[in-house]
This record gives C-alpha cells, sequence and structure tokens, in this order.
C-alpha cells in the first residue's frame, strides 16, 4: 500500500491488481486441469496412436492401409453408410419437429411427462431394444401379422434384415438427440413472437413458417448435426437389423479387427471416418456459420 | 386477407365494449365490462397487477376469447375473429421484433403480408422509420439497437401498415426514467398526429395521467372508474380510486343526515355526497392542504393536529402532521414558510378548501376470490 502510494495516482495498486488477475487465471485453469488430463489420456493420446497405427505395416511406415481404402467395395459401404445417416436424419427431424413444438407449447407438467417419454429409450440397454424391434418386425412379428389379419396386405412385408428395418430401429434410437436441443430452441421463443407476427396480418400458417420456423433454426441444426455425426459411426443397431445387408464403416471396422485381426487396417478405417465426419461439421459450420449454434441475444 | 379489416384505413374506428366476461376457474379476470371507446381517442387502462387490464387488452387484439361479451369496431362484431383479420396495430411490452430479421424487414413485414409492391414498401419502411426518428436505421440487426431505439421500432411496425385502432401492453415498463417520460410525450404526439383510436396498459398511474384522453380504472376485473385525468385525480368516487391515484391520506367521518362529520365538526362540501353509508373517508391530497398560521380563513375546513417532522424534498417540503387518533397525513408545500415555521412538536392547523374537501365511499370488502 505505502509503495504504491508513492507513485503516481492513475497506478495505485496496478502490479497486485494485475497479480491478483493472473492468480485467479491459474486457479480457474488448476479447477480444469483434472477433466483436461482425462480427456488427454482416455481420448486424444489413443486417438493419436491409432492414427499413427494406421501408417504402419509389415515393412515399416506405408500408406498401404489407406490404398487398400480405394477398393470399390468400401466405396460402397461408405455410401451405404453415408445414405443411412442421411435418411435416419431427415426422418427424426420429420417425426422430432413436430413433437418438439407440441412439448414446448405445453404446460411445464405436462410437457416434463412428455420429455420423460421421449428420454425413456434411454433407460434400456441398445441392445434389448434392437431385439425387440427384430420380434416386432419380423416376417411372423406383430406388424406383419396384423396387417395381414387387417387384409392389408397378402404376403408379410420384409421389415427387418434390410434398409428398412436399420432405418426404422436407428430411428427410434437416434429420435431423442434431436428432440432435446429442438425443445431447448423452441422453448427460447417467445409466444409474443407468434402474437406480434399475427397482430400483423400472418395467419396462423404464415406466423409458423416466416416468424417460428426461422427463429428455431438453431436447434434444427444442433439435431441435426448430432444426430448425423452418431449415425455415421453407429454399429449395434445396423448389425443386427441389416442382417449382413446394410454395410457400415463401422462394421468394416470390426472385421478387420476380428476377422483379418488388422490394427492398421482398422485404425486407418476409423481415420477415414473421423476425418469424413469432421469434414460433415465444417461444411454446416461453413453454411449456417457455427457461431449462430452457440450465440444468441 | 379480405379488405374490410386487414387492410386499414386513414379512419380510426370506435370501440364498443359490453359486458365482456372471463374466468380463470374461480378467478374472475374480467366482471362485466362495459366500455366505450370513442373514435381517434386515447384511453388508458390503469389497474394494480391481476386487475384484468391486459387481459382486456389481450381481448381486443385476439389472444383472449371471452366466456361472454361483445366488442365492436365500428359497426363489425369482432369477439370470434381471429388476430390476424382484426387490423390492429399492437406494441408489445417486450417489443416482440423479430430477431432474424433486421429493422427494415421487420417494418416491411406487415406490408408483404398485405402483398403491397416492394417499391411501396420500401417508401413506407423508410417514412416510417422517419416518423419514429430512426431514419438511416433499416439495415441494423434488432440486438443492435437500444430499448428505445426498439420501443420505436416496434411502434414503427405496429402503425406501418394503418390499423385503425393501436393496443398498446405496458411499451415503456423496460426503459428508465428519463427515456419513459420522454417516450410517453413522443407516443402521446404520434397519436395525435395519426389520429388512431388507441388503448394503452400500464399500472403507472403518472403514466396514465400524463397521456391518456380518458383513463378506464379496473381493479378486480372490474372498471371502477371512467374518466379524464384531471377528473379522476380530483374527484375520485371510491376509497380505492383516491389510493391508487397520487399520494393520498384518508381519515374516516361519520355521514349523518347528508352531512360529514370529522371529529364531531361538520365539514363544508362543494358537492353532495354520492353515498349514504354511514362511515366513509375523507381522502387527503397533500398538496392541497395548507398548514395555516394564526388567522383561519372562515371558508376552510379545519383539521387539528401536531407537526412530526419536516421532509426536505428539493422541489418541495413535506410536513407529517398526527392526528387527534393518532393517523399521520402529510402536507406539502413549494416553499418554506414566510415569517414562523412551526417546529416538530407544536400544535398546528391543517385547512382544505370546500372543493378540495372529498368525501369518498369505503369499498366493499371483497370476499376473497
Amino acid at each position: 500500500m505505502t509503495m504504491a502510494h508513492s507513485e503516481a495516482g492513475t497506478d495505485l495498486n496496478a502490479t497486485a491488481l494485475e497479480r491478483s488477475a493472473r492468480n485467479e487465471q491459474l486457479r480457474l485453469l488448476s479447477l480444469c486441469a483434472p477433466a483436461l488430463l482425462l480427456i488427454g489420456i482416455v481420448a486424444l493420446a489413443p486417438m493419436g496412436w491409432l492414427s499413427g497405427l494406421s501408417f504402419v505395416g509389415k515393412d515399416g511406415l506405408t500408406f498401404a492401409n489407406y490404398e487398400r481404402l480405394l477398393h470399390p467395395s468400401y466405396q460402397l459401404t461408405l455410401m451405404s453408410t453415408f445414405q443411412l445417416a442421411f435418411v435416419v436424419t431427415a426422418i427424426c427431424l420429420a417425426l422430432g419437429y413436430p413433437l418438439a413444438y407440441l412439448t414446448a407449447q405445453m404446460r411445464p407438467r405436462a410437457a416434463g411427462l412428455v420429455l420423460l417419454c421421449v428420454l425413456f429409450p434411454f433407460w434400456t440397454s441398445l441392445l434389448v431394444r434392437t431385439y425387440a424391434w427384430l420380434v416386432i418386425l419380423q416376417r411372423k412379428g406383430i406388424v406383419n401379422t396384423w396387417l395381414e389379419n387387417l387384409g392389408l396386405i397378402d404376403e408379410p412385408l420384409r421389415l427387418v434384415y434390410n434398409f428398412t428395418g436399420t432405418t426404422i430401429g436407428m430411428v427410434h434410437v437416434m429420435l431423442p438427440f434431436m428432440v432435446l436441443p429442438l425443445y431447448a430452441a423452441m422453448k427460447s421463443i417467445s409466444p409474443d413472437y407468434l402474437q406480434a407476427a399475427a397482430s400483423l396480418g400472418a395467419p396462423p400458417v404464415k406466423a409458423f413458417w416466416q416468424v417460428f420456423v426461422p427463429q428455431s433454426i438453431p436447434g434444427v441444426i444442433a439435431g441435426l448435426i448430432v444426430v448425423f455425426v452418431l449415425s455415421l459411426g453407429f454399429y449395434v443397431t445396423p448389425a443386427l437389423l441389416g442382417g449382413g445387408k446394410v454395410m457400415m464403416w463401422s462394421m468394416q471396422v470390426e472385421r478387420a479387427m476380428e476377422v483379418y485381426a488388422d490394427w492398421g487396417a482398422a485404425s486407418a478405417l476409423g481415420v477415414v471416418l473421423l476425418v469424413m465426419t469432421i469434414g460433415v461439421l465444417w461444411l454446416i459450420s461453413r453454411l449456417v456459420g457455427i457461431g449462430s449454434l452457440i450465440e444468441r441475444d | 386477407m379480405t379488405s374490410e379489416a386487414g387492410r386499414g384505413g386513414a379512419a380510426s374506428l370506435p370501440i364498443t365494449i359490453r359486458r365482456l366476461t372471463k374466468h380463470y376457474g374461480k378467478f374472475t379476470a374480467l366482471d362485466h365490462i362495459d366500455l366505450e371507446i370513442k373514435s381517434g381517442e386515447f384511453i388508458t387502462l390503469l389497474g394494480p397487477s391481476g386487475s384484468g387490464k391486459t387481459t382486456l387488452l389481450m381481448m381486443l387484439g385476439g389472444f383472449v376469447q371471452p366466456d361472454a361479451g361483445s366488442i365492436r369496431f365500428g359497426d363489425q362484431e369482432v369477439v370470434l375473429l381471429p388476430p390476424h383479420k382484426r387490423g390492429i396495430g399492437m406494441v408489445f411490452q417486450n417489443y416482440a421484433l423479430f430477431p432474424h430479421m433486421n429493422v427494415a424487414a421487420n417494418l416491411a413485414y406487415p406490408l408483404k403480408l398485405r402483398g403491397c409492391r416492394r417499391d411501396e414498401i420500401a417508401d413506407r419502411v423508410a417514412k416510417a422509420l422517419e416518423l419514429v426518428e430512426l431514419a438511416g436505421y433499416g439495415e441494423r440487426g434488432v440486438h443492435q439497437l437500444s430499448g428505445g431505439q426498439k420501443q420505436r421500432v416496434a411502434l414503427a411496425r405496429a402503425i406501418i401498415f394503418e390499423p385503425r385502432i393501436l393496443l398498446m401492453d405496458e411499451p415503456l415498463s423496460a426503459l428508465d426514467k428519463n427515456l419513459r417520460e420522454k417516450m410517453q410525450l413522443e407516443i402521446r404526439r404520434l397519436h395525435d398526429r395519426l389520429g388512431l383510436t388507441s388503448v394503452y396498459v400500464t399500472h403507472d398511474q403518472r403514466e396514465a395521467l400524463t397521456m391518456s384522453d380518458r383513463i378506464a380504472v379496473l381493479n378486480r376485473g372490474r372498471l371502477v372508474q371512467l374518466d379524464q385525468p384531471r377528473d379522476l385525480y380530483e374527484q375520485p368516487t371510491s376509497r380505492f380510486i383516491a389510493d391508487f391515484i397520487g399520494e393520498t391520506h384518508c381519515v374516516p367521518v361519520e355521514v349523518r343526515e347528508g352531512q360529514a362529520l370529522l371529529f364531531g365538526k361538520t365539514l363544508q362540501l362543494d358537492r353532495p355526497l354520492r353515498s349514504t353509508a354511514p362511515a366513509q373517508s375523507l381522502a387527503l391530497r397533500p398538496e392541497k392542504l395548507h398548514l395555516l398560521g394564526c388567522d383561519v380563513p372562515p371558508q376552510l375546513n379545519v383539521i387539528e393536529g401536531k407537526l412530526r417532522q419536516h421532509v426536505f424534498q428539493g422541489d418541495s417540503i413535506v410536513s407529517y402532521v398526527t392526528l387527534a387518533d393518532g393517523r399521520e397525513i402529510a402536507v406539502r408545500r413549494s416553499q418554506g414558510f414566510g415569517e414562523r415555521t412551526p417546529e416538530p412538536g407544536d400544535k398546528v392547523r391543517i385547512g382544505i378548501a370546500p372543493r378540495d374537501t372529498i368525501i369518498v365511499p369505503d369499498d366493499e370488502p371483497t370476499a376473497p376470490t
């Protein structure tokens, strides 16, 4: 104090305040340290190690693992992976948007109940749910039996062990990831906006499309990203409901490991998927601006 | 969109409200409201929270349906008309400017809905911005505006399509005091210029007194008094109004044979009593009272009390006086005393002119709803 007093009036306590600010930053950093360390050890380090592995062959450094991926069968897999992810994302949006909209209009208690139902699938094992779909969708399953008894179809629909079955199962798994960000975004849209639109002469349908939907876009983008990215790397549901007919990228990884025990090939597949995913995220962020997802005034 | 309500015109419309009633469960939001609003009039719905003023405004806008009753804009019954067909301009409490559109697009929105041509839209947007003194702000984002600017844009958007009725729901409550007072005058000036029938909701009695042609005071879903600001202030018809508008201290009086007695003394009145109830109140406004010297002008009513304290408030001095029954009343005056200032503890006499001697019936105790 006495030292500071001796200096010019404007610099009172300047060094001490600077030191205190620096200490505060260090304290905050030290609080984050355990989490950062954990991510480093269990996520970043293995990923670096795996991508390193992908460049290692029998005779040292090689690109052989990547060259093999140029084979048409891998391109087909990549195509069907993106196709499935795309279809699943689109259906999730089509189903999730009305559901989220309805929930956002409800009174808190009712909305809580609906959200509970949306989250309900998370409480049962993914494997159990997938087998349940097998039972429901198979040739002699509930769906086909009912449709036949109603006389709507003459022979059972092929609902499982193909693209359709995989899509149904995946949509079921992914729907909550679409509904939750949509609900959050819609909840933040004040009903006043729709009233204002109506007072300005907008019929309800126009007010919905011109005022409500544009403001819900951040939630839509967030849902699309989460569902699409998760679908790209999904394994269990396509493996069981696809019946070997739907080849996903993740199943190629599994095959490289289980059948050929080839760590290098598996790593290369993983790296390609990672790069693809980052590419998709980059593309979306270029299109809509990732800032618009985080920033809201 | 049909022309009759949506298109709007230069003319404003009168509003006729008849026996409008709304219940939420057991709570009575509006209880048989009757109200005639003249064409081009600026009317304020004033009341404490829960009085039904916002519900009434929302019904005019079409956002809340009444249980029963009639609303007419001119000759047209609108109770069953949805909001987008009513052709009313509305300013919301939080402005409700669309955040995904810039200022110009916000203003253009109602014109686009009405199928105006592009050049006409651009022209009218520019004019509207000029009207609210925001020329050149068209390309700004809504979030780049200050509170007062948002307020003006909201106002411009509500009138740009030339509605014949303008509704405002506490539009100034989010602004600080100085800006609020400036905007009060601006809104009133705009109203005078456009000649719209305007319905304004506020809980701020000073705002209501400043802006309105007439004020409708609501309490517990009922229309308690409808009058011009000055009459409302100087001739309250009930204890509730006397308490709610301005600063008032009430002293109980006894009413016998058309005479009002205060501490046994008959008060001189300018007007006959409104009610014959035996127990009523004398409503005293601090600025209407006079601390008297030795000589008492004979035409004044006089109350005696003991001076407790003087409080200096800048533009005035308030003296608190304790009456015989222990009640405290306040006397406001703009300057200090001339020759002799009474000290705290002194006995003082307070004079009230008969025209300021206002007797109001006590409100009937309302059963909790």
